[in-house]
């Protein structure tokens, strides 16, 4: 009998564990940032021993990922001998990351809030506009809800998913409702724009909100459906240097080459606006 | 050999074993004492952390408590299900054999090295709304399973099982079948002896897999988010809070996280009192 | 209940047991029990044999827990298992009461809840299978108990809460499995006086299965012998204790055991292993002869004792020497070899020792020759 507290004794050790490993769970969808990031340091630090020029570490939002690659590599092309590595990422995440020292070079953010996080911790310079996104509705393939405008939205008999308030794509999605003045409820508030497209993919929900840039990558899973642009919101993408930069005048290269027309047309060509319209 | 001599002398006698436990070998304690560390510094850390200040203003938020509410019940019926369908089922893989019973095997420890968010896709494609199960039941009830509390359940359900299952399955492996014989012999039928014998004789198993299994509920993330959804009041439990949270405002989550250990550590602590009382009856 | 107050002669007799027991265990080396058992109701039952012998296997195969390869059970006029037949009650429904060896009484119930188990598994209510139980309790003088979990019973009480159990089944065939073999030489005797007043007031047939003789001679009306998956003797306690059938029956009690062939002419048998003794009386059936000879009732000389003392006298040599309780016994190599039981006092007066050269005797009257059919 005496044994039976000691194994509860040990179970809620055990217990504590799975706690933790809860937690662990929660960062499974960050994991390929901080995965990224780990890469990005040890490169920093290969370029502090060795002092290689032109080695650049640029992190950049999630949304950023298709574009970056391919802007980075004209980059290199630009400039030979330069070589840079990226770690994409949520943007609240990776300004954490800036805003606790990890090394890196060049800060390309979805959200401007964020950006003013970073800044307000004296991490980083003066930032710039680059790009724009817009938001999108998506349905899946067949549209089984026949949602063919914003206020089809609003039946109730229609579920749709959006982003959950805490990241940028679920304000942009809530300002979308506020300024149709739709009453929608959700019928779940995802954790980023990835689970939204992946529940209308494979049809548990009719509709779901999501940056046009995600709707043109998806676009033979799932058929997006226009905002008007009076109801539309937007998000503005600023890109800045980190003060802690190692290679301060690259990364001031690499951030002016984003704003670039070459570079501004990758970004059109993926469903960007311009920063300036 | 008396009763009254024996009984009182048994407590003394196991805190003596603990005792000289505590001496063993530095080979032992070494290592023990480095993964106690292991476990507690990381939990210290957080405590370090956590926005004293703020804390009871966010305890007092209404989504908070909905949160750790629709945690603790999604958490104990998923722990509930897991007894109610594990048990049986771990009688089964202890007493049944052949290749078939092998896969099974097997097969219960999948949900254990799967990635939840995988799990979470998998019973999409089970129960979703147009899963292989999910779709006749949609057609005929006008059932739908995913963004329901239901459907929480069952995500936790997914991950907590197979705790319950092999722990249940050992203590079935290791019973001694010679109670079972003398109960057929004093004309009791094989459930009744189930019942009544064999199931008291797990009891400690079944408890601490089912504290297990309620455990790895609680802190379920990627299956619930995946095939639940994240709605706050519906399908939100404290890790959904707590991820979305980290987005915003780590201290935040950082609090959420230390109510959410506090109230599993005291839970725990409740039913451990309440099992030595029983066992001291 | 009933017959706990009425002698079992007094109540109505309950059903015989006939059975012929055949089990066949495949292994390195094949084990076959073969084995006709009949016990009549109110009637004890013991089955005695060394260890591996078959006995709880046979006694395993009665209740229903293991399988009959072939044979039949039956008790009373009904069935209860026959596999050429297809019939085979599983053990719930066999009305038989088993006592393990180990007990096995269940650790997560009181001493009352146990005793109250077959009644709760017929349906009974809690409430009233609780009162019966402590009825059963009371009759047995073990009230006291009821509340305890069986962890805090000594071995004697949990035997005997084990037999409670049994009985308050009320089976028509009552199976003890070394019941004593668990406990305490010292409470051993007390507990065996204890049994035999429980199970005298049993009506139905009881099998007791011991590897222990005390518990034969004690308890039981008749005693089966079992050795190496045959019946090897079968008699009451008596004449298994003066007239061994094997080799091990008499080492059971303790005689000198002996083959051999009737020398009419001579009145004496002469022995297989080489010498000869002279009976009380010879066996009138023809064939092989046994012989048993107390160690006790042989002497020792240093001299070759006078003619006409003891009809068997005969020289030998001293191979051990072993203290025995309050005797010395003797390992003597002669023809035919004996053990002789002697006193300290003669072994210091002879100045008995391994090696010393010795002449035996016995009278007529102490050796007993038997028939080996």
């Amino acid at each position: 009998m005496t044994r039976y507290p000691r194994l509860v004794a040990g179970s809620g050790l055990v217990a504590l564990l799975a706690l933790a490993g809860c937690s662990g769970g929660s960062s499974t969808t960050s994991s390929s940032s901080s995965a990224g990031s780990s890469t990005s340091s040890s490169t920093s630090a290969s370029t502090s021993q060795g002092g290689a020029q032109g080695e650049l570490t640029v992190l950049a939002a999630a949304s950023l990922r298709d574009v970056f690659v391919t802007i980075g590599k004209d980059f290199e092309a630009a400039h030979p001998g330069t070589k840079i590595t990226f770690s994409f990422g949520p943007s609240s995440g990776l300004a954490t990351q800036i805003v606790n020292g990890s090394p890196a070079d060049v800060f390309a953010s979805a959200s401007a809030a964020t950006m003013k996080t970073a800044a307000d911790a004296g991490a980083v310079d003066a930032s710039r506009l680059f790009a724009r996104n817009s938001m999108t509705i998506v349905v899946p393939k067949d549209n089984p809800a026949k949602v063919d405008d914003l206020s089809d939205l609003a039946d109730s008999t229609v579920k749709v998913a959006i982003c959950a308030a805490e990241v940028p794509c679920g304000v942009a999605a809530h300002k979308v409702f506020d300024t149709a003045k739709l009453s929608v409820k959700p019928i779940s508030e995802e954790a980023d724009v990835s689970a939204v497209l992946t529940k209308v993919s494979l049809g548990e929900v009719d509709a779901g909100i999501v940056y046009v840039t995600d709707a043109s990558s998806a676009k033979d899973k799932v058929q997006a459906v226009e905002i008007p642009a009076a109801d539309n919101a937007t998000t503005d993408y600023p890109i800045a240097v980190v003060k802690d930069s190692a290679h301060h005048d690259l990364a001031q290269q690499f951030t002016d080459f984003v704003l670039a027309p070459e570079a501004a047309k990758v970004l059109a060509d993926a469903g960007f606006a311009g920063a300036g319209g | 050999m008396t009763i009254p001599a024996t009984s009182p002398a048994r407590p003394g006698t196991i805190r003596g074993d603990e005792a000289a436990l505590g001496r063993g070998p530095w080979q032992l304690r070494l290592p023990a004492a480095i993964a106690a560390a292991f476990l507690v510094l990381p939990l210290l850390a957080l405590l370090v952390r956590v926005p004293w200040s703020t804390l009871p203003h966010l305890l007092t938020e209404p989504i908070v408590g909905e949160a750790l509410r629709l945690s603790l019940i999604c958490a104990s019926a998923a722990a509930g299900l897991s007894m109610l369908f594990g048990i049986p089922l771990a009688w089964v893989l202890a007493h049944a054999s052949g290749p078939l019973v092998n896969l099974l095997r097997a097969l219960v420890t999948v949900p254990l090295v799967l990635p939840p968010v995988v799990g979470g896709v998998a019973l999409l494609a089970a129960f979703g709304r147009r899963g292989v199960l999910g779709r006749p039941l949609d057609d005929l009830f006008g059932i739908t399973l995913p963004f329901t509390p239901i459907a929480v359940v069952l995500a936790e359900t997914f991950v907590a099982l197979p705790f319950l299952v092999l722990t249940v399955e050992g203590a079935f492996r290791t019973l001694d079948s010679g109670y079972a014989e003398a109960a057929a012999t004093l004309g009791a039928s094989r459930w009744f002896t189930f019942r009544t014998v064999v199931l008291p004789l797990l009891a400690p198993a079944v408890l601490a897999g089912s504290v297990l299994a309620w455990a790895r509920a609680l802190g379920e993330f990627g299956a619930t988010i995946t095939f639940a959804g994240n709605s706050p009041g519906r399908t939100q439990t404290m890790p959904l809070a707590v991820y979305l949270a980290m987005e915003r405002d780590p201290d935040a989550a950082i609090a959420l996280s230390l109510i959410l250990l506090l109230v599993c550590v005291l839970v725990l602590l409740l039913l451990r009192g309440r099992w030595l009382t029983g066992a001291a009856r | 209940m009933r017959r706990q107050q009425q002698p079992s002669s007094g109540s109505a007799p309950g059903p015989a047991l006939r059975a012929h027991v055949e089990i066949t265990r495949p292994g390195e080396r094949t084990f076959r029990l073969a084995v006709d058992l009949a016990a009549e109701p109110g009637s004890v039952v013991a089955i005695l044999g060394p260890n591996g012998a078959g006995k709880t296997t046979l006694l395993r195969a009665i209740a229903g827990l293991s399988r009959l390869d072939a044979g039949r059970i039956q008790l009373g006029d009904s069935v209860i298992e026959d596999p050429a037949a297809g019939v085979r009650l599983p053990a719930a429904a066999r009305s038989i009461g088993v006592v393990f060896q180990d007990y096995r009484l269940f650790p997560t119930m009181t001493v009352r809840d146990n005793v109250a188990f077959a009644a709760r598994s017929r349906g009974a209510s809690k409430n009233s299978s609780r009162e019966s139980a402590d009825q059963w309790l009371s009759r047995f003088e073990m009230t006291a108990f009821a509340d305890r979990r069986p962890s805090q019973l000594s071995g004697g009480q949990a035997q005997r809460i084990a037999l409670l159990r049994a009985l308050a089944r009320e089976p028509a065939l009552l199976l003890l499995d070394e019941p004593l073999a668990a406990l305490d030489a010292s409470i051993r005797g007390v507990t065996r006086d204890e049994l035999r007043s429980y199970v005298a007031s049993f009506a139905g047939p009881t099998l007791l299965v011991t590897h222990d003789p005390l518990d034969a001679l004690l308890l039981a009306d008749r005693v089966v012998v079992i050795e190496n998956g045959r019946v090897t003797q079968e008699a009451d306690p008596a004449t298994i204790a003066s007239q061994p059938a094997t080799a091990y029956i008499a080492g059971l009690s303790g005689l000198n055991h002996y083959r051999g062939r009737a020398d009419r002419a001579h009145g004496s048998v002469v022995l297989d292993g080489g010498g000869r003794l002279v009976p009380a009386s010879l066996p009138t059936d023809p064939g092989e002869v046994l012989v048993a000879l107390a160690p006790s009732a042989i002497t020792v000389h240093t001299e070759r004792p006078p003619a006409g003392s003891a009809r068997n006298t005969w020289p030998g040599t001293v191979r051990s020497v072993q203290q025995l309780g309050d005797r010395v016994r003797l390992d003597v190599i002669a023809e035919p070899s004996a053990l002789v039981d002697v006193t300290a006092a003669a072994v210091a007066q002879l100045h008995l020792a391994p090696g010393s050269s010795v002449w035996l005797s016995a009278k007529a009257t102490e050796v007993t020759a038997y028939s080996a059919s």
